[in-house]
């Protein structure tokens, strides 16, 4: 899933955004990252309505498919449950603690693998994004370190932290890591020579510069490399809890694997898939909020 | 007036550029002076290394050869006494801040207390007229109010000199003859010296007391003309007077010299 991600489109008079900024492939085939840059054209309000029925009807039409492939025995019934016995398991699920407490978890881990991975690649991006020298030296190591799968250094996580949710960490903060990191260091190189020109011609030092037109720059970059990483960290939040078996929602699918509990199974699985929506929703109202003077966000002003 | 000691002393300045074939000139040996309280236009074919000079002038480049000096002390970083408008304004405003805060940003950076940077600020805007609109971005104003809001931050800022390179060269017409107002009405009212770049002849002899006529590129002052047009200026009947028809005739022809690269370096 080579996904191409282009940067922030700044649009019309604005320096374009860097092509090269691409996302390499993640996570070997483990992510699912729809990248998509935030410039796009918003839908006009009378499409939105019609645009909303008819995501509900693809809905109902999945639900109605399922329910008639599971009713008709095309496939075990004890691989796939109905879709009505499904939700009424995840309806029991809702009044579960154990649930709730392996939601908590999985959410826990996710926020402080994404968290951490934010924090670190922007301020390692941009100290090497800046400086030219480092830049270069850093430049093969990173492309080698980058396309390496998360999955890839779940033994090592393991070895280094044990079955714990360290180990988790770890794998979750590896690929947004370099996800944002490659945004950020497009990011400080994309600073408008007329921007820097006006800030030191109003004698801003260095580090005021950096404050004041460099982040704010690389701002749509981060945003942009934010919403991708959060995707890919729920994946790989998934995948860790999984595989090594730390407390979450994860964990609780492979338990409902070996018991046999096919619809318990199935309801966990529609569960990482609200999760999914909900991260998606959140990034976007993130975005929406911090660049709304973004060219890709705003309104069209009188131009 | 004519003997006092000039603000800015540009001297035998040089700039080289190292292109792919080997070095270009791009300014070749400029040599003027600005006295305090002048408003200086200088005009030259595109291409003659206007944005250099400004550029070298104002510390942001330094200059191959030669030298600038701003009120005796000599320019190699940005300085305290110099504000620049940029053509550009659309890159030159910050889209993250508002109005206000992109007046504000330069004053913030040199540590002006809160309520008096308020106050400027405020000033600084109603004086281009835009009180009304502190608090809006500046993609949301059109190109010649952004100007303005430009001009505000570089008023603001409260220098001695004011350098504006081409900063109307992407505005209509209408908006244009506004704002060439505007920068008369500032120099006059803030007794701020104004050195503007420009490209278009008519607004040299409209704006200056003084033109400098560059030539084309490797660059020097061709002639350096007074205009002896009236001080109070009126779009209407400045432009209908015979003088100024004249006095843009004879830079209008100047130019087109410089085009042919007829002519030799006005002796200093």
């Amino acid at each position: 899933m080579a996904d191409t991600v282009t940067g922030p489109d700044l649009g019309g008079t604005r320096s374009p955004a860097r092509a090269g900024a691409r996302a390499a492939p993640q996570g070997g085939g483990m992510t699912n990252g729809t990248a998509r840059a935030p410039a796009r054209p918003r839908r006009p309000a009378r499409g939105a309505g019609r645009t909303a029925l008819l995501g509900f009807l693809g809905v109902v039409g999945f639900a109605l498919t399922w329910e008639v492939v599971a009713r008709a025995e095309i496939v075990d019934p004890t691989y796939l449950p109905p879709f009505t016995t499904t939700s009424a398991r995840l309806v029991t699920e809702l009044g579960d603690p154990t649930f709730w407490s392996a939601l908590g978890a999985t959410v826990v881990t996710w926020a402080l693998g994404l968290a951490i991975a934010v924090v670190a690649a922007v301020v390692a991006g941009t100290v090497i994004g800046l400086v030219p020298f480092l830049r270069r030296a850093t430049r093969s190591t990173v492309e080698f370190l980058r396309p390496i799968p998360s999955v890839a250094i779940i033994p090592l996580a393991v070895l280094v932290a044990g079955l714990s949710r360290e180990a988790a960490l770890v794998v979750v903060v590896y690929a947004p890591f370099w996800q944002v990191f490659n945004q950020v260091m497009y990011g400080v190189a994309d600073v408008d020579t007329v921007a820097d020109d006006t800030a030191r011609s109003f004698r801003l030092g260095r580090l005021q510069r950096l404050r004041h037109v460099v982040l704010p720059t690389a701002l749509p970059y981060v945003i942009t490399g934010f919403r991708l990483a959060a995707s890919i960290a729920l994946v790989l939040t998934i995948t860790a809890e999984l595989v090594i078996g730390n407390p979450g929602i994860g964990r609780q699918i492979d338990v409902y694997r070996s018991a046999p509990d096919a619809p318990g199974l199935y309801a966990l699985v529609l569960v990482t898939g609200f999760l999914g929506l909900l991260v998606n929703l959140a990034t976007r109202l993130v975005e929406r909020r911090v660049l709304h003077w973004h060219p890709s966000v705003r309104k069209e002003g009188a131009r | 007036m004519a003997e006092r000691t000039p603000l800015l002393s540009v001297r035998e300045l040089k700039k080289t550029y190292q292109g792919a074939s080997g070095p270009v000139e791009a300014v070749g040996s400029i040599t003027f002076d600005v006295r305090p309280g002048e408003l200086v236009c200088i005009v030259g074919p595109s291409g003659c290394g206007k944005t250099t000079l400004l550029k070298c002038l104002s510390g942001l480049l330094t200059p191959t050869a030669g030298a600038v000096t701003l009120d005796g002390a000599p320019v190699t970083t940005p300085p305290k006494k110099m504000a620049l408008v940029f053509q550009e304004y659309g890159r030159s405003l910050y889209p993250w801040l508002t109005v206000r805060d992109n007046v504000a940003l330069p004053l913030k950076a040199r540590g002006m207390p809160k309520a008096e940077r308020r106050a400027v600020v405020e000033q600084a805007v109603a004086e281009v007229g835009l009180g009304h609109a502190l608090d809006t971005y500046p993609w949301q104003l059109s190109g010649g109010m952004q100007q303005r809001v430009a001009i505000a931050r570089a008023v603001a800022y409260q220098p001695e000199i004011l350098v504006m390179d081409e900063p109307f060269a992407a505005v209509d017409a209408q908006t244009r003859a506004d704002l060439e107002d505007l920068v008369r009405r500032v120099w006059r009212d803030l007794g701020v010296t104004v050195l503007f770049v420009t490209h278009d002849i008519d607004e040299s002899v409209y704006l200056g007391e003084r033109v400098l006529m560059l030539s084309s590129s490797p660059t020097f002052v061709q002639e350096d003309l007074a205009i002896d047009l009236p001080d109070e200026r009126d779009q209407l009947t400045t432009r209908a007077m015979p003088r100024f028809t004249e006095l843009r005739t004879h830079v209008y022809e100047q130019i087109q010299r410089a085009k042919r690269g007829a002519a030799t370096p006005v002796p200093h």
